[in-house]
């Protein structure tokens, strides 16, 4: 009987597999975005004539599809997990940069002042200061960022099934099997609200200095 | 005194000091002030006179264009600049409390930084807390959670947990609703006399800058100092126009404030108590108003003599007596102030326990000013060592 959960043996995974698949190929370029994010952002506070043209690279290349970078990545990296990766790295880099800017930034004057003051040298005062302050509007771009990479990598179908729940598509069309369609649009749908919540959790964790009720600022969502 | 060590003030020696920014702009010009030790001094002055920019040269946060500023004799830039930060306490307008940390973790910053223990930091917070006057069990609490006057009490305890010899202090009070920098200020005046830390303050505010101030600086427009003095002689000669001004229309009555009201003639005759005798009154009959006050001697009213009946004195039709003043502890401002408001024109002097000492009349009042302002002139200019409040 061809169910909900049967999946392809063309596909050579399980449903299971597909969501670890697709959570690897969603967070992984998050995570590295964040990690070019953070100096990146630093930088732009340090420097500020520096933010203007960062910020209109970021979204000229959030402008580029997808299947752009893939034609010009495809020669280097192949049908990869990477190829898909990579663009979804960069997508996050127009959420994430601006999110650790206005975060830093959004931390009072007198509390700079007064660490300056008591003698916090400018790295330890971007350690312990500043980004700990940052925290709510860096993890309101996250889950922007996180949202966004996961409906994102089912793009990765397109070139020799590296879309993960997004081959589910693919496998719908092949096969006409219009329950694999809504399998991936449900399990898509289900794991970006999961991770949200997650981020969501996580935040409330590290910031018990917060008002409840949250005054973190949250980004428009950007639809792409 | 307990067995602590204790970190005095320190004496701070600023010499021809100037700022100037690379546009040109003079925000400090050849300021030359000796700071004493253990003592407060106020840098007072309209916004955009260099009073912030001088105090941060202090320790640093503007390093200055010309001049050198001494620490006890020694140059501030001979010593790295976390470490001289580090030996000074700093207070902010607003407190700028680290809003994700505890208020005990606020506090324990320096302590932390310097190298002690969580648990040694943390008991010396908790220590300061007392000091300041807050609850300890508001020590795990977060700063949103606290009012603009007790983030301020935290802000001093922050400053002062390494014990520095030295304090400064950039307006800090003047967020606060007047009720509550009043009673920050008493505070500070408090901790000063158990402390004695030399304390530099930044005010724009010259009642602030008279009632806490041993030293006073004004300084005017483009950074100059415009006179350097203990608070009773700025009051008494202002060294210009601009300091006049300053000052305000008042400076006369509010140098009332340096002299103890202590040495008013009080007088008796026209008190008398509730249930005094047909004899008593008559005695005290030619004053044009008589003081009533209950069995126990605590003021109740003022009456016309004609009014009262011996033995039965109504106290229903009695005038209000006003605000008393107590000889001891206030000052002839307060007395004055007293008479002002007094419908008889009699200010009513009374003991700590709040019974009648005796009353003052205002021209007794105005007398006792003449002598007081004789007396002062004659003294030069004694140094004074602060306000009676």
């Amino acid at each position: 009987m061809n169910g909900f959960f049967d999946i392809p043996s063309d596909l050579q995974n399980t449903w299971a597999g597909l969501i670890g698949l697709h959570l690897r190929e969603a967070l992984l370029p998050v995570l590295a975005g964040l990690v070019l994010a953070l100096p990146l952002a630093q930088l732009c506070v340090r420097f500020r004539w520096l933010y203007p043209p960062v910020l209109g690279v970021t979204t000229v290349l959030y402008a580029v599809p997808s299947l752009a970078f893939f034609v010009v990545l495809i020669d280097y990296t192949g049908q990869t997990e990477l190829t898909v990766m990579i663009p979804l790295a960069v997508y996050s880099l127009v959420v994430l940069v601006p999110a650790i800017v206005d975060g830093v930034r959004s931390v009072p004057q007198e509390t700079l002042a007064a660490a300056t003051a008591m003698g916090f040298g400018p790295v330890r005062r971007y350690v312990q200061v500043q980004l700990p302050i940052a925290v709510p509007a860096l993890v309101a771009g996250l889950r922007v960022a996180v949202v966004s990479s996961i409906s994102l990598v089912s793009v990765g179908a397109l070139i020799g099934n590296q879309g993960a729940l997004g081959n589910l598509l693919a496998a719908a069309q092949k096969y006409d099997r219009p329950e694999l369609a809504a399998n991936s649009v449900l399990t898509t749908a289900l794991l970006a609200i999961a991770c949200d919540a997650a981020l969501v959790g996580l935040r409330a964790l590290l910031t018990p200095w917060m008002p409840r009720g949250g005054r973190g600022r949250r980004p428009a969502v950007m639809a792409k | 005194m307990s067995a602590h060590r204790r970190v005095f003030g320190a004496l701070i020696r600023m010499d021809s000091v100037t700022k100037r920014y690379p546009d040109g702009t003079v925000a400090v010009d050849r300021l030359s002030l000796e700071i004493p030790d253990r003592s407060i001094t106020v840098l007072v002055g309209p916004s955009g006179c260099g009073k912030t920019t001088t105090l941060r040269m202090i320790n640093r946060m503007v390093e200055p264009s010309e001049g050198t500023i001494l620490l006890d004799g020694e140059d501030v830039t001979r010593q790295p600049v976390t470490t001289l930060r580090r030996s000074m306490g700093y207070v902010i307008q607003n407190a700028g409390l680290f809003q994700h940390r505890t208020i005990v973790d606020n506090i324990a910053t320096v302590p932390r930084m310097l190298g002690r223990s969580k648990r040694e930091a943390r008991e010396r917070a908790a220590e300061l807390m007392e000091r300041v006057g807050l609850d300890t069990a508001l020590a795990r609490r977060y700063p949103y959670q606290l009012s603009g006057g007790q983030q301020q009490r935290v802000g001093v305890a922050r400053a002062l947990a390494a014990d520095p010899p030295v304090l400064l202090m950039d307006e800090p009070f003047s967020a606060v609703d007047p009720v509550v920098r009043k009673g920050l200020q008493d505070e500070l005046l408090r901790i000063q006399d158990e402390l004695g830390k030399t304390i530099v303050f930044v005010t724009h505010d010259i009642d602030e800058a008279i009632r806490l101030g041993t030293m006073v600086a004004v300084m005017r427009e483009g950074g100059r100092l415009a006179q350097y003095a203990p608070p009773a002689e700025l009051l008494s000669a202002p060294a210009d126009a601009f300091v006049e001004d300053f000052l305000g229309a008042d400076r006369g009555v509010r140098r009332l404030s340096f002299f103890p009201a202590a040495g008013l003639e009080l007088t008796t005759v026209p008190v008398v108590p509730v249930d005094a005798t047909a004899k008593r009154l008559g005695a005290a009959a030619k004053s044009p108003y008589l003081l009533v006050t209950d069995v126990d001697g605590r003021p109740l009213g003022w009456s016309e003599p004609r009014d009262l009946t011996p033995g039965d004195i109504g106290t229903d039709r009695l005038l209000p007596y006003g605000r008393p003043f107590t000889p001891g502890t206030d000052s002839l401002r307060a007395a004055l102030d007293c008479a002002v408001l007094s419908p008889t024109g009699w200010a009513v002097a009374v003991d700590a326990d709040g019974k009648v000492l005796g009353v003052v009349s205002q021209s007794a009042i105005g007398e006792a000013i003449r002598t007081a302002h004789a007396g002062h002139a004659g003294a030069a200019s004694a140094p004074v060592t602060g306000a009676v409040s």
